[in-house]
């Protein structure tokens, strides 16, 4: 579960303060699918990095399963986002050296799990996403989609509650981009929060619940639209 | 993360970077085997004045007449020194743990052998000398023990004394005469060598008896004591000092020990040995700045992955000792293969020029080993700094 309470965030460029978030508060109940749109700017992905503590608000406090995460130093917090969130990245951020595999298999080494556990859990996992016969190839060496696929199975091989996916089919042609959605559709299917930012509306109206942001503020919330009505 | 994928991690990105990598390694091992090789330069000719030292033993105890302080007595009293004599020499037979007494009386004299002539040193001393100063006898057999009071004229030739007077013949038996007197040969040296302009090879050995009278001398001019193996070169001293004192009033000789004298050299020596060690370590200086430089480099390229290892979960920690491992591992390499150069460097140069000795200490090999990790760890540490300090918001957006 994730609850944003009053958060905000604020950047200094030059000499302007850009509120990149302006009093946010949002409540997420386990297994929700949300998709979150909006103009450049408007702080969509501000709320990502805040959701995925990669980036900690100025002001509010956000709680995730019943731990105020804005009282967490750096290292708890770290530890916070190996185990509980995923993230899915337009440019995949996939390391240009290692395999298919040993990409997968980064968290499990920055966790230390040991090397024949690891070598179980990527198996299911490169079969899972249909990579088993890419497992040796690296990055320069799979199609756009395969590396997405690689991505999504690098996130999820620590079984986070959270999936945070930053416009994961900006850089996709439209038949892997619509691969991509439907495994993470799947993922959310099984329980995992599913966040998905995008200026796709197609995308965007897959989602039951659709966010759309201006200004770093929520403009349109279609739960809390169904709640009034 | 396990230590093994720490390793494995550093490794990958290191042989990814190949051309780069075994640069960067290579000024470190330059800077090694510099170290290495200087040290074991240092270290050969440490051993090889130690070992010209120490030829005459090391377990020796040295009592010349006179002391060498400044009293303040008046001139009248000074020269009222009471010389060393046989009877001191016997007397410091008795000091618990001294295994042999040799008195020394030293001068020139002409040795005639047959119709060959030659001046030579001649060398008064007891029957203890060889013992003593570590000579052994070629043929025939050293000077009889005999009292001093009635000591027999025999004579033992050094080797090339021997070979001079007498060349391929045997001189056992044989009637010499040294400074006028009648002397029969007992015996011939082997070859010892020279010491810092003594040859003892170019000499013969008279007992001190017939020196002192030889060279019309009342005392010894030297004792020298040989004490048991494992023996406090500083108590046997104190003991023979006491002895002495005891017999002459005060002490108006002095005692040096080998031990002393070897310390001094030794530490003398050890410091030779490190400051070309610290010459060589300029050149390590200069591989870990090279280090320094590519670590900079490697942290400004991986500024992404960086950003994807914080959003995976990695601590500052953690990607501090990752870039760290990496510095370190790096510098580990260059210096194993440096200590391979350096140490093959100095094996093959003793195998080419013998004269120059060579001798690799592995304190040196150890200890530089060492010191290349820490340059790669201190070279590590900026760049690792900034890796760590990145925000990974921002390194997730740099591509």
């Amino acid at each position: 579960m994730i609850r944003l309470d009053s958060i905000e965030r604020v950047f200094q460029v030059g000499n302007e303060t850009v509120h990149a978030l302006n009093n946010v508060s949002l409540k997420i109940s386990q297994g929700e699918y949300i998709t979150i749109m909006g103009p450049s700017g408007s702080g969509k992905s501000t709320l990502l990095n805040i959701i995925g503590l990669l980036d900690r608000p100025d002001k509010g406090f956000y709680i995730l399963d019943d731990v105020n995460t804005t009282d967490l130093n750096d290292e708890q917090q770290a530890l916070v986002r190996r185990h509980k969130i995923g993230f899915v990245f337009q440019f995949f951020h996939l390391v240009p050296r290692l395999t298919a595999t040993e990409n997968i298999e980064l968290p499990l080494i920055l966790t230390g799990v040991e090397p024949d556990e690891r070598k179980d859990r990527v198996k299911i996992a490169l079969e899972d996403f249909g990579l088993a016969d890419r497992s040796k190839h690296r990055p320069n060496q799979l199609s756009g989609g395969q590396r997405q696929r690689v991505a999504i199975a690098r996130a999820t091989i620590m079984e986070p509650r959270v999936i945070l996916a930053d416009e994961p089919t900006g850089n996709l042609d439209r038949t892997s981009g619509k691969e991509v959605i439907e495994i993470l559709e799947k993922l959310n299917k099984k329980g995992i929060i599913l966040i998905l930012v995008t200026h796709d509306p197609d995308i965007g109206n897959r989602a039951v619940r659709k966010i759309s942001m201006v200004d770093g503020k929520i403009l349109d919330d279609t739960l809390a639209l169904e709640f009034s009505k | 993360m396990l230590i093994n994928d720490f390793v494995k991690f550093a490794l990958k990105s290191l042989i990814t970077q190949r051309l780069r990598s075994f640069l960067t390694a290579l000024g470190i091992a330059v800077g090694i085997a510099s170290v290495v090789l200087l040290t074991s330069l240092g270290e050969g000719m440490h051993r090889f004045v130690l070992s010209e030292f120490t030829q005459f033993g090391t377990n020796l105890i040295g009592i010349t007449p006179g002391k060498s302080t400044t009293t303040g007595m008046s001139g009248a009293v000074i020269s009222n020194v009471r010389p060393l004599s046989m009877n001191d020499a016997k007397a410091l037979k008795r000091i618990p743990r001294v295994i042999a007494v040799v008195p020394v009386v030293q001068g020139n004299a002409q040795v005639e052998a047959g119709k060959r002539i030659r001046r030579t040193t001649v060398f008064g001393v007891g029957a203890n000398a060889p013992e003593v100063w570590q000579i052994k006898v070629a043929s025939g057999q050293f000077l009889p023990d005999d009292d001093p009071a009635a000591a027999r004229s025999f004579a033992v030739l050094g080797s090339k004394l021997r070979e001079e007077m007498f060349g391929r013949g045997n001189p056992l038996g044989q009637r010499i005469r040294i400074g006028g007197e009648r002397f029969r040969v007992a015996g011939s040296m082997e070859s010892k060598g020279q010491m810092l302009g003594f040859d003892l090879d170019d000499a013969v050995y008279i007992p001190a008896a017939k020196a002192l009278s030889m060279f019309n001398r009342e005392s010894l001019m030297e004792i020298d004591l040989l004490y048991a193996e494992g023996g406090d070169a500083d108590e046997v001293a104190k003991y023979a000092a006491d002895l002495l004192i005891a017999r002459h009033g005060k002490q108006d000789f002095t005692i040096t020990t080998q031990e002393q004298m070897l310390e001094v050299l030794d530490s003398v020596l050890e410091i030779l040995t490190l400051a070309v060690g610290a010459l060589g370590s300029i050149s390590l200086l200069v591989g870990g700045v090279g280090i320094l430089t590519i670590m900079t480099i490697a942290v400004n390229e991986r500024t992404a992955e960086i950003g994807l290892l914080r959003a995976m979960g990695a601590g500052r920690i953690q990607i501090l000792a990752l870039f760290i491992g990496e510095a370190v591992v790096l510098a580990s390499i260059g210096g194993l293969a440096g200590l391979m150069a350096g140490a093959g460097g100095a094996w093959i140069l003793g195998l080419f020029v013998p004269a120059l000795p060579t001798h690799t200490s592995w304190f040196y090999v150890v200890t530089s080993e060492v010191l290349a990790a820490i340059i790669g760890l201190l070279a590590g540490v900026m760049p690792a700094r900034r890796a760590a300090g990145l925000n990974p918001v921002e390194a997730l957006r740099a591509e």
